[in-house]
C-alpha cells in the first residue's frame, strides 16, 4: 500500500533516497480503523448468538419460541430495517454526487425507518414482559433478549448517531471529514442489516418453525 | 461491611458511610500512606505551578510518545499495588500454619488474591505492553504519530478509569473475593452479593474499551502508516508481534466484553444465564472467559518476544536470524492460541477426545515457540554480544522461559494436568511465563528504550542490582511453589494443616522479598540516572548502535519524530542507512501537520468512571446522568472539526539545528 | 561476565535438582494406581521435554559466554543470519518431540479418562469382574464434603473410607458453586458442579490416610473444606461400614439435609446410619425441596418444547420468613407439576410457597404440550 517509494526523495551517497523531502501523506486509516472496530462489534454478536445457540431450548418450563414470537411482526420490523439499508445507499448515492438536500433528505427517511423498527422491537418486548415472559423467566428468554435487546441498541446509537450527522452536514455541507464520518456511518448500519438477519433466521425462524 | 440490599437509599445507592473499612487497620494504614501521598503529590503540583503545564502537555496530550510514558507510569503505580498484594499473600502463607490463622482472615485473603491477578494483568502487564507499542510502533514505522491520536488518548484514560475503579474498592466498600475470573455461580448475586464483583465488572469493562479502541488504532497504524519502502516483510519485528498481539485484543477483548455484560445482567437484572436454576450453565462462563484468556497470556508474550528480537539484533551486533522463520512463527502463535482455551478446564469432564484435542493444538504452539527461542540462540552465535541490561534480560529470559514452557507443555497433557491442575504448581508456571517472560521483556525494553524516550541513559549499577534480585528471587519464590504443588498444596488457600509445607513457604516469601529489593533498586535506579542525567546523556540518538527507525531521530525525538519521512530499502532501516553512507538533512525543512491537544479524552473517562461507580453502588441517578452526560459529550466532541495544525517550518529548523548542534559537539 | 553465566547456570538447575529429591511428594509417589499412571506421566513428558530444553539452557549459556563482546578470538559473522538446514532442524526438533508427546497425549487422555471404568487395579493386575466397583456419590457444599454410599445405605460429612484394591466409582456434583474434588493420593480431581454430574473411577492400593480437600476455590470457608480419604482392608471396611450403621448418625433425609447444606466452616466429619436412597438424585437434579421441579423433569419438558404459555404461571417464590429482612437471593424456583410418581398437590402445599404475579393457584394450566415429556 505505502511500499512504492515517492519519486521525490533525496539520495545519499551511492545514490539511495533514505527520505522524502515532500510531506508524506499516509492513506486515511478511518475507514479501515472503523472496519476493525465492527469486526471486534460482530464478535460480541458471535458471543451472543452462541449463547443463544447454548441456552436457545432451555426454556426452563416455560415457553418456547414458538410460543411467544408473532413472525408476522417480526416480517414487518425486518422490512423496516431492510428498507432503511436501501435508503441509507440512496443517501450514499446523493452524497456522491454531492447533493446536500437529497442526501439529507435520504438520511431522513433512514432514520423514520429505524424508528419504525426500534417501536415495533419495543412494542414486541413490552407485550413479551406484559404477558410475563420477561428475560428472568428462562435461559431462552435471558440470551432472546439480550441478543435481540443488544441489537436493538445499536439501532439506537445509530439513529443518534444518523441525527447528529445530519446535523452535521446540514451545517457544514457535505465536507471531506462529514463524507468519511457518512461512510462510517453507512458501514455501522447495513452491519446492523446483516446482524438483523442473523437473528431473524436464528432466533426468529429457527425458533417458530 | 455489607450493606443490607433492602436500605438502598435513592440519593446513594448501596453506598453508606459503613462501606468505609474503618475497622480494617491494614487498609486503614493503606489509606493514610496513600492520602498522605497523595496530598503531599497534589501540593507540590500546586506550589511549583506546574497543572497548566501537566494538563496541557502531559493529560490532554494526543502525541503517541508521551502517552506511552503516562501508560508506563500507569504500570509501575500498579505495580507497587499488585506486588503489595503478593508480598500480603506470601506473608500470610508463610505464617498460617499449625492452628494460625495467619494475620488476614479470608473476607480480605480471597480479596488480595483476586485484586493481585486482576491488577497483575490488567493494570500492570497490559499498560505496560501497551505503553511499549504506543511508544515504539509508529518511531519504527517512520510515522508522526498513530492512526488515531485522540482515539489514543482516550483509551489511555479509559484504561486510568478502570484502574481508578479497582484502586478505590480498597477504600470505598470491597473487591472481588472469587478469584480473577470470577466464576459463577460464586461470582453471581447469590454467592456475591456485595459490591466486590461489581467493582469487578466496570473496572474491567471500563478498561476494556480502552484497550479495545487501542488495539484498533494500532492495527490502523501498523497498516496504514508506514514509511514508503517499508514492506511487511522488512517490518521490525517488534511491529510484527505488535500487530499481531494488537489482532488478538481487537478479536478476544469482545469477548470479554460481552461475557461480562451477561455476567453483569445475572447480578443487575435477574436473568439466567450463568446461574443453577431457569435453565442457565455455567460452564458457558469458564469457556468464554477463557475464549478470552487465553488469547490475553499471547497479547502479553507476543511483544514481549519482539523486544527480545530486537535487542538480540542489536546487542549481538547482527542481523536476526530467521526473520522470515520468526515473523511466520508469531502469525502461527496468533492463530493456534485460539485453539487452546479448553486446557483451562480439563478438569470440567469433556471427554478424552475433547481434552486430547486441546490439549495436542496447546502442544502445537511450543513448536514456533521453540523455533523463536533457537532464532535468539542463532542470532547469538557467531555475534558479538554486548551484555548491557537489556541483553542480560534476554539471556535471563530465555533459560528462565523455556523451563516455564516445558511445565507448560507438561500441564496441557490432560491426566498429568488432573493431578496439577488449581495446584501451586500451576502457579508457578504461569509465573515462570509471565515473570520469565513478560516483566523481563518489559525490563529489557525499559532499559532498551529509555535513553530513546528520555535522552540519557539508565544507571547501570542499580539496573544489575534489580536484575539480580528479580532473577535470583524469580527462582527463590517460585520453586518452591512446583514443589508444593508436587505435594498435592492447591491455590488460593489462606491457611494450611501440615506443618512440613511451611519451609517452602517461609523461602517463597525470602522470593519474594529479593523481588522486592528488586523493584526498590528500579525504582532507584529512574531517580539515580535522572539525578545523574548530565552524565548519563546521550546526544547522538543512537546509543546501542541501534539499527532500526527510531534510533535514527534524537533522543527524546522531537513532537513529529522526523523531519522528513525515511524512505525504507531493506530490513533493519537503520543500520542500512548507516551502512550506505545516509547524510542527515539539515536544510529545507517545511511545515508539518499534526493533531492538537484536546481534553475530551480525560472528560469521557472519568464520566464513564463515575457511570462504573454509579452502577457499582446502584445510584441509579447519578448513572443516568452521567450515562446522558457521556453521550452528550461525545456528540459535543464530534461537533469539534479543528483537531490539528502545522507546526511551523521555523520551529522544525530550530529543533533540527539544536540536534545538528548537540550532535556536532558530541561528535 | 563470569559469575552471572554461573549462576544462572545453578539456578537453571535447580528445578532438577527438586524433581530428584522429590520421592516423598505425594504426587510423585501416589498410592492408588490411577495416580501413580498420572505420575509416570509426568516423569515421560518431562524426560521428553529435556531432550530439548537442556541443549537450548546449555546453547544459551555457552553462546552467551563464547560470543561475549570481550572475546575477540570468537567469529563474527554480522551478516550470517539465514540457514535453510538450520532452519528445517529448529522446526523440526520440537516438531517431532511433540509427535511423540502428541502419541502420548492420545492414548493417555483415553486411557486415563476419568469416566472410563478401571480395568486394572495395579500394574499385572487385572479387575476382579465378580466384584462389584464401590459406589461413592460425593457432593460439594458450603464448605464441606459429603459422600452417600447408595450401595451400603450410609453416609458421611467430610470422611472417606476406601477397601484397598476395590474400584471405586465416583458421581459427583455440587449444592451452590464449582469445586473440585481431589485426593492427590488416589486420582486427579474433577470439577463437582451444581446441577451437573461428573465422574472419577479410581482405585487405591495402600492401606492409609490421605489427604483430600476441594481445589477449586469456592469461597470464604475453601481453606477448610478438607478431609481424610481413609484406605482400608476389605474387613476394615465392612467394618466401618457395620459402626455406622449400628451407630447413632441417624438419618440423612431431605430435610436433614437442607439443614447440613447451610454454610458451615470447618465442619467436624459426621457419619449418617441411614440416607434417603433418592437423595443425590434429588440434589444432582436441584429438587431436594419437592416444591421445585426437578432439573431432569425441565430438560424434558424443555426437550418436548417447553410447556407453552402456561410455564409462565409456574414460577414461585419463596415466602420471607423473617420480618423486615431482605428477601433471600435465589429464591424463585420452578415449581414442580404432577406426575405419575408424584401425584400432585401435597408437597407444594406443604412447602412455603407463594406465586409471583399472579395469585391463583398455578398447578391446572400447567399442561406440558407433550405428555411424555413429564415422566421420569
Amino acid at each position: 500500500m505505502t511500499a512504492q517509494a515517492p519519486a521525490s526523495t533525496v539520495p545519499a551517497d551511492d545514490g539511495v533516497n533514505f527520505y522524502t523531502r515532500e510531506e508524506h501523506h499516509p492513506e486515511n486509516g478511518t475507514l479501515l480503523g472503523f472496519w476493525i472496530y465492527l469486526m471486534s462489534d460482530c464478535l460480541i454478536f458471535a458471543v451472543l448468538f452462541a449463547c443463544y445457540g447454548v441456552l436457545g431450548r432451555s426454556y426452563a418450563a416455560g415457553p418456547s419460541g414458538a410460543d411467544l414470537f408473532d413472525l408476522k411482526l417480526v416480517a414487518l420490523n425486518t422490512l423496516f430495517l431492510l428498507l432503511s439499508s436501501i435508503t441509507y445507499g440512496f443517501a450514499m448515492l446523493e452524497m456522491a454526487k454531492n447533493r446536500t438536500a437529497t442526501t439529507l433528505l435520504w438520511l431522513g427517511v433512514t432514520g423514520f425507518f429505524g424508528l419504525c423498527f426500534l417501536s415495533v422491537e419495543l412494542y414486541e418486548f413490552h407485550h413479551l414482559i406484559e404477558e410475563g415472559a420477561t428475560p428472568q423467566r428462562s435461559a431462552f428468554l435471558s440470551s432472546f433478549f439480550t441478543l435481540v435487546g443488544t441489537h436493538g441498541l445499536h439501532v439506537t446509537f445509530g439513529s443518534i448517531w444518523l441525527v447528529t450527522l445530519m446535523v452535521q452536514v446540514a451545517r457544514l455541507g457535505l465536507t471531506a471529514e462529514n463524507k468519511r464520518r457518512l461512510m462510517c456511518l453507512s458501514m455501522f448500519w447495513h452491519f446492523l442489516d446483516v446482524v438483523w438477519i442473523g437473528v431473524f433466521t436464528f432466533v426468529y425462524l429457527m425458533g417458530t418453525l | 461491611m455489607t450493606p443490607n440490599p433492602a436500605s438502598e437509599s435513592v440519593l446513594f445507592g448501596k453506598l453508606s458511610l459503613a462501606a468505609i473499612p474503618l475497622h480494617e487497620p491494614i487498609l486503614l494504614a493503606t489509606f493514610a500512606v496513600v492520602a498522605i501521598g497523595g496530598v503531599a503529590v497534589l501540593g507540590a503540583l500546586t506550589y511549583y505551578r506546574v497543572w497548566g503545564w501537566l494538563w496541557r502537555d502531559w493529560l490532554t496530550s494526543i502525541d503517541h510518545k508521551k502517552i506511552g510514558i503516562m501508560y508506563m507510569i500507569l504500570g509501575v503505580i500498579m505495580l507497587l499495588r499488585g506486588f503489595s498484594d503478593a508480598i500480603m499473600m506470601r506473608l500470610q502463607q508463610a505464617i498460617a500454619f499449625g492452628g494460625s490463622e495467619g494475620y488476614l482472615p479470608p473476607h480480605h485473603y480471597d480479596q488480595i488474591f483476586t485484586a493481585h491477578g486482576v491488577i497483575m494483568i490488567f493494570f500492570v502487564a497490559m499498560p505496560f505492553i501497551t505503553g511499549m507499542m504506543n511508544y515504539i510502533v509508529p518511531l519504527q514505522i517512520g510515522a508522526r504519530d498513530v492512526a488515531f491520536p485522540f482515539l489514543n488518548n482516550f483509551s489511555f484514560w479509559m484504561t486510568t478509569g478502570g484502574a481508578v475503579l479497582v484502586m478505590m474498592s480498597l477504600f470505598v466498600g470491597e473487591f472481588a473475593a472469587t478469584g480473577w475470573l470470577a466464576y459463577p455461580p460464586l461470582s453471581g448475586i447469590e454467592s456475591s452479593p456485595t459490591v466486590g464483583v461489581d467493582y469487578y465488572i466496570w473496572a474491567l469493562q471500563v478498561a476494556g474499551v480502552g484497550t479495545l479502541l487501542s488495539g484498533v488504532n494500532l492495527i490502523a497504524t501498523i497498516v496504514k502508516m508506514r514509511a514508503p519502502g517499508m514492506t511487511m516483510m522488512r517490518l521490525p519485528i517488534f511491529v510484527w508481534t505488535a500487530l499481531c498481539s494488537n489482532i488478538l485484543i481487537v478479536a478476544s477483548f469482545p469477548v470479554l466484553t460481552a461475557t461480562l455484560a451477561l455476567l453483569s445482567a445475572d447480578r443487575y437484572l435477574g436473568t439466567a444465564f450463568f446461574t443453577n436454576d431457569f435453565g442457565g450453565s455455567a460452564m458457558m462462563y469458564v469457556n468464554l472467559i477463557w475464549i478470552w484468556g487465553h488469547p490475553e497470556v499471547y497479547i502479553l508474550i507476543l511483544p514481549a518476544f519482539g523486544i527480545f528480537s530486537e535487542v538480540t539484533a542489536t546487542y549481538c551486533g547482527k542481523r536476526l536470524f530467521g526473520y522470515a522463520s520468526m515473523v511466520y512463527a508469531t502469525v502461527v502463535i496468533t492463530i493456534l492460541s485460539y485453539l487452546v482455551w479448553l486446557h483451562h478446564f480439563f478438569t470440567m469432564g469433556s471427554g478424552a477426545s475433547v481434552n486430547s484435542f486441546f490439549g495436542i493444538t496447546t502442544m502445537i504452539i511450543s513448536i514456533p515457540t521453540g523455533a523463536k527461542i533457537f532464532n535468539w540462540l542463532f542470532t547469538m552465535y557467531r555475534g558479538r554480544i554486548r551484555f548491557e541490561l537489556p541483553m542480560m534480560w534476554t539471556v535471563s529470559f530465555m533459560v528462565t522461559f523455556v523451563i516455564g514452557g516445558m511445565t507448560g507443555v507438561l500441564l496441557a497433557v490432560p491426566p498429568a494436568d488432573f493431578v496439577l491442575h488449581n495446584s501451586l504448581f500451576l502457579i508457578a508456571h504461569f509465573h515462570n511465563v509471565i515473570i520469565g517472560g513478560v516483566l523481563f521483556g518489559l525490563f529489557a525494553g525499559i532499559a532498551y528504550w529509555f535513553p530513546k524516550a528520555f535522552g540519557f541513559k539508565l544507571n547501570t549499577f542499580w539496573g544489575t542490582i534489580s536484575f539480580w534480585c528479580w532473577t535470583i528471587g524469580f527462582y527463590v519464590a517460585f520453586m518452591p511453589l512446583y514443589v508444593l504443588g508436587l505435594m498435592g498444596v492447591t491455590r488460593r488457600l489462606s491457611k494450611f494443616d501440615d506443618p512440613s509445607l511451611q519451609i517452602w513457604f517461609v523461602i517463597a516469601a525470602l522470593g519474594a522479598g529479593l523481588i522486592a529489593i528488586g523493584i526498590a533498586s528500579f525504582l532507584i535506579q529512574i531517580y539515580v540516572s535522572f539525578r545523574d542525567r548530565e552524565a548519563l546523556t546521550d546526544t547522538t540518538g543512537d546509543p546501542w548502535d541501534g539499527r532500526t527507525l527510531e534510533w535514527s531521530t534524537s533522543s527524546p525525538p522531537p513532537a513529529y519524530n522526523f523531519a522528513f519521512t525515511p524512505v525504507v530499502h531493506d530490513l533493519d532501516a537503520w543500520h542500512d542507512m548507516k551502512k550506505r553512507g545516509y547524510v542527515r538533512p539539515t536544510d529545507g525543512f517545511i511545515p508539518i501537520h499534526m493533531p492538537k491537544n484536546t481534553g475530551a479524552g480525560v472528560v469521557l473517562a472519568g464520566i464513564s468512571t463515575l457511570l462504573g461507580f454509579a452502577l457499582i453502588w446502584h445510584i441509579w441517578w447519578l448513572a443516568g446522568l452521567s450515562f446522558v452526560a457521556l453521550i452528550a459529550t461525545a456528540i459535543g466532541h464530534t461537533f469539534n472539526y479543528s483537531r490539528d495544525f502545522h507546526i511551523p517550518a521555523s520551529d522544525v529548523v530550530m529543533t533540527e539545528n539544536e540536534r545538528t548542534r548537540l550532535l556536532g559537539a558530541g561528535a | 561476565m563470569a559469575s552471572p553465566v554461573r549462576a544462572l547456570r545453578l539456578t537453571a538447575l535447580l528445578p532438577l535438582l527438586l524433581i530428584l529429591t522429590g520421592c516423598d511428594w505425594v504426587v510423585m509417589s501416589p498410592s492408588g494406581d490411577v495416580a501413580m499412571q498420572q505420575r509416570d506421566l509426568i516423569v515421560i513428558s518431562t524426560a521428553l521435554m529435556l531432550l530439548i530444553i537442556v541443549p537450548v539452557i546449555a546453547l544459551t549459556l555457552l553462546f552467551a559466554w563464547r560470543y561475549r563482546s570481550s572475546n575477540k578470538d570468537a567469529t563474527y559473522d554480522p551478516d550470517w543470519h539465514h540457514s535453510t538446514q538450520l532452519e528445517v532442524v529448529i522446526w523440526a526438533a520440537p516438531l517431532v518431540i511433540i509427535i511423540a508427546l502428541g502419541a502420548i497425549t492420545w492414548v493417555s487422555t483415553h486411557l486415563l479418562d476419568p469416566y472410563r471404568p478401571l480395568n486394572r487395579v495395579a500394574d499385572g493386575r487385572s479387575v476382579d469382574q465378580a466384584a462389584q466397583p464401590l459406589e461413592v456419590q460425593a457432593v460439594a457444599l458450603d464448605w464441606k464434603w459429603l459422600f452417600i454410599y447408595p450401595q451400603y445405605g450410609i453416609a458421611t460429612v467430610n470422611e472417606l473410607a476406601a477397601p484397598v484394591d476395590r474400584p471405586i466409582s465416583f458421581r459427583l456434583t455440587s449444592t451452590s458453586v464449582m469445586n473440585s474434588f481431589f485426593i492427590p493420593a488416589l486420582a486427579g480431581q474433577i470439577y463437582a458442579m451444581p446441577g451437573m454430574d461428573t465422574k472419577l473411577h479410581a482405585v487405591i492400593n495402600k492401606a492409609g490416610v490421605f489427604n483430600g480437600f476441594s481445589a477449586n476455590y469456592s469461597g470464604a470457608g475453601f481453606s477448610d473444606m478438607r478431609f481424610k480419604f481413609h484406605g482400608v482392608s476389605g474387613e476394615e471396611f465392612e467394618k466401618w461400614v457395620a459402626d455406622i450403621k449400628a451407630g447413632q448418625g441417624g438419618n440423612l433425609d431431605r430435610a436433614a439435609y437442607t439443614g447440613l447444606a447451610e454454610p458451615s466452616v470447618k465442619e467436624a466429619p459426621k457419619r449418617f446410619q441411614s440416607v434417603a436412597p433418592d437423595l443425590y438424585d434429588a440434589i444432582l437434579n436441584r429438587c431436594v425441596d419437592p416444591a421445585r421441579m426437578c432439573m431432569k423433569d425441565m430438560m424434558a419438558v424443555d426437550a418436548e418444547g417447553g410447556m407453552g404459555m402456561a410455564g409462565l404461571r409456574n414460577v414461585f417464590e419463596r415466602r420471607v420468613d423473617v420480618p423486615g429482612a431482605p428477601p433471600a437471593t435465589g429464591s424463585r424456583f420452578v415449581a414442580a407439576v404432577c406426575t405419575p410418581q408424584r401425584p400432585r398437590d401435597g408437597e407444594i402445599k406443604s412447602a412455603a410457597a407463594t406465586p409471583i404475579a399472579f395469585d391463583k393457584p398455578l398447578i391446572d394450566g400447567a399442561q406440558p404440550r407433550s405428555a411424555g415429556g413429564m415422566t421420569e
